[in-house]
């Protein structure tokens, strides 16, 4: 019951896009076609899982018992980096055809700033290690749900014709920003 | 000057070096700040306990312990003299509006609310975030949890909620009711 | 390095390049700490300070970093300005570091610091990175503070705090909220297209009347005749 309300929790009530505003840059980048927000949300759903538990690990192995909390962001931040390259590198050799499917996106989700958000946040809300997995992947699942909708919008949006102030950028963060009062809705589920 | 070239000894030493200046510098820059940051949370435990219980001349911040089911409950003793005047108690909750509430609530030693206040929330400006207000707070002074259920009047409770922010206030009474439970349980469990 | 140029670096970050309406960079927390204008005054200025720190930096260690190691050691540099500036903020200013929350480590993560690092940074002098650090730093903190005037006002009816007549009796609360940071950047965003437009035309038109003038003058000149 715990894991169901923190996953409802993480996809519908607090989506780490349209309500605590992490991972904006993907969103906002690779949302013009569903087919690449598919290929996106899959590499953040694999990434953001693998990301929180080694960085909780190494919370609670190396840094909290050697004293060294303030070297937190340093450390995330490189796991978070070299763990990327470690999954494209083994992708690679394991599964050709899932790299093939998921490689391009990689390389841009060390700047994505929810792997690191909900790294962090599963670490400050003294999480344990099964509840901060299970967080991950909540937020991960949102991610891919709001990014997955984003994009069907967007499509649509083509065949519009738009003021010309308005396109690009700007009519995408209106429509970001009506999605997200629609997610507005969900406050208060859990 | 030239470039350094791409050998493994270079980056390995490059590496090493960058690494070993920027932790000495967060070392240096963290033992500078970390007695100020320390005093700073002490200080305002302090004071969220000394808001909500009866006047105390214990140190009841350094008497805190947790029950043993609920861990992210922290119970703080208040006595004066030998006398015990209440306990406030820290509840988080989630089950708020925005996320994450924090509040701190006093109980007198009847077992009545002597006192609340609000540690943290992500509640709306304007709406939820109401329940700082100390209108609000009042309304649960003199409740006493362990006769009646501290509940919103929409659920069959006292409580008057906030207009438009009934989730709101219904997750403070919700944490009130959770701390006296959780203080119930400590002290019926012999913890002190 | 002339002073035109160097102004002309300086004035890029905030105009032409501005990095958070011309580049879309450094969204999230252009988006999630400008609730007031005070707010994004402060956010916009401890991610100047990790630009500039980072910028400087890189900019005197690029030629020991060899090529293929650049990134992780930039990682690590940026991410050390960010812990430092974490640290100090929470110490000396607890209230607003409180309200930036986990943004302030997220600056590690602000493309806009890697990529001065990766694209200026590591290939010009000091000084220049210099420059370039303050143009982008005062560029976002610019976008920042505007935004988040923009929302304190409508959303809550005040500015820098101080309560407005008439709007702080009649908040459009959904300004505060999450929707409104959407809404409210698309459409700054619209207006800073527009009058970019507008501005570029101005800009030809200006060169075209310039070159005139010169054209005459030559003309003039030649035959000897004064305008």
């Amino acid at each position: 019951m715990e894991y169901v309300v923190i996953v409802i929790g993480a996809v519908l009530v607090n989506n780490i896009v349209l309500s605590q505003f992490l991972g904006i840059c993907p969103f906002l980048g690779v949302s013009s076609r569903v087919s690449t927000a598919v290929g996106m949300g899959a590499a953040v759903i694999f990434v953001m899982t693998m990301a929180t538990i080694v960085t909780y690990l190494i919370q609670y192995l190396i840094l909290v018992p050697l004293g060294l909390v303030f070297l937190r962001t340093v450390a995330f931040i490189l796991v978070i980096a070299g763990l990327v390259q470690l999954v494209e590198i083994v992708l690679k050799k394991v599964s050709p055809a899932l790299y093939q499917a998921l490689g391009v996106f990689l390389p841009l989700i060390t700047t994505n700033c929810a792997i690191l958000g909900v790294a962090i946040l599963a670490v400050q809300r003294d999480f344990n290690l099964a509840q901060a997995t299970v967080y991950a992947i909540g937020s991960s699942l949102g991610f891919v749900l709001a990014l997955y909708v984003f994009a069907g919008l967007r499509e649509k949006m083509d065949l519009l014709d738009i003021p010309r102030a308005m396109r690009g950028a700007p009519i995408a963060l209106v429509t970001a920003g009506l999605l997200a009062l629609a997610f507005s809705g969900f406050a208060g589920l859990v | 000057m030239k470039k350094l070239e791409s050998t493994l000894p270079n980056m390995f030493i490059v590496l090493t070096v960058i690494a070993l200046l920027s932790g000495s510098l967060l070392a240096l820059t963290y033992a500078r700040t970390a007695p100020i940051l320390e005093e700073q949370a002490r200080q305002r435990r302090i004071r969220a306990v000394a808001e909500v219980v009866p006047e105390f001349d214990n140190a009841p911040t350094e008497e805190s312990f947790s029950p043993e089911s609920d861990p992210g409950t922290e119970i703080f003793p208040a006595r004066r003299g030998e006398q015990s005047v209440g306990y406030a108690v820290r509840v988080r909750t989630d089950a708020a509006y925005g996320g994450t509430l924090e509040v701190m609530v006093g109980f007198d030693a009847d077992g009545a609310v002597s006192g609340l206040s609000i540690l943290s929330h992500q509640e709306t400006p304007g709406l939820g975030a109401k329940i700082t207000d100390s209108a609000f707070r009042r309304t649960f002074e003199g409740l006493r949890p362990a006769e009646e259920t501290v509940a919103v009047v929409q659920d069959g409770g006292t409580v008057d909620s906030i207009t438009a922010a009934t989730i709101s206030s219904r997750a403070v009474a919700d944490a009130v009711q959770r701390g006296w439970n959780a203080l119930e349980e400590a002290l019926d469990g012999g913890a002190q | 390095m002339s002073v035109t140029t160097m102004r002309r670096e300086f004035l890029k970050g905030i105009l032409k390049e501005n990095p958070v309406f011309v580049l879309l960079l450094g969204m999230c927390p252009t988006l999630g700490v400008t609730t007031s204008a005070v707010n994004g005054l402060g956010m916009g200025l401890a991610t100047m300070a990790v630009l500039l720190g980072s910028n400087i930096v890189v900019s005197l260690a690029k030629n020991v970093i060899p090529d293929k190691v650049r990134i992780p050691a930039f990682i690590v540099i940026i991410a050390s300005f960010v812990t430092i500036t974490d640290l100090s903020m929470a110490a000396f200013l607890p209230p607003l570091h409180e309200q930036l929350g986990l943004f302030i480590p997220l600056i590690v993560v602000n493309c806009v610091i890697l990529g001065r690092a990766e694209a200026f940074a590591s290939k010009n002098t000091l000084l220049s990175s210099i420059v370039d650090g303050a143009g982008m730093g005062v560029g976002f903190t610019f976008a920042l503070t505007l935004l988040g005037a923009v929302r304190e006002i409508l959303g809550s009816g005040a500015f820098f705090g101080f309560p407005l007549p008439f709007l702080a009796e009649n908040p459009i609360l959904l300004f505060v909220m999450p929707p409104g940071a959407f809404l409210a950047l698309g459409f700054l965003t619209a207006a800073v297209n527009q009058s970019r437009e507008k501005w570029d035309a101005a800009v030809r038109r200006r060169a075209r009347r310039v070159r005139e003038v010169a054209a005459t003058a030559l003309v003039a000149g030649r035959t000897g005749e004064r305008s």
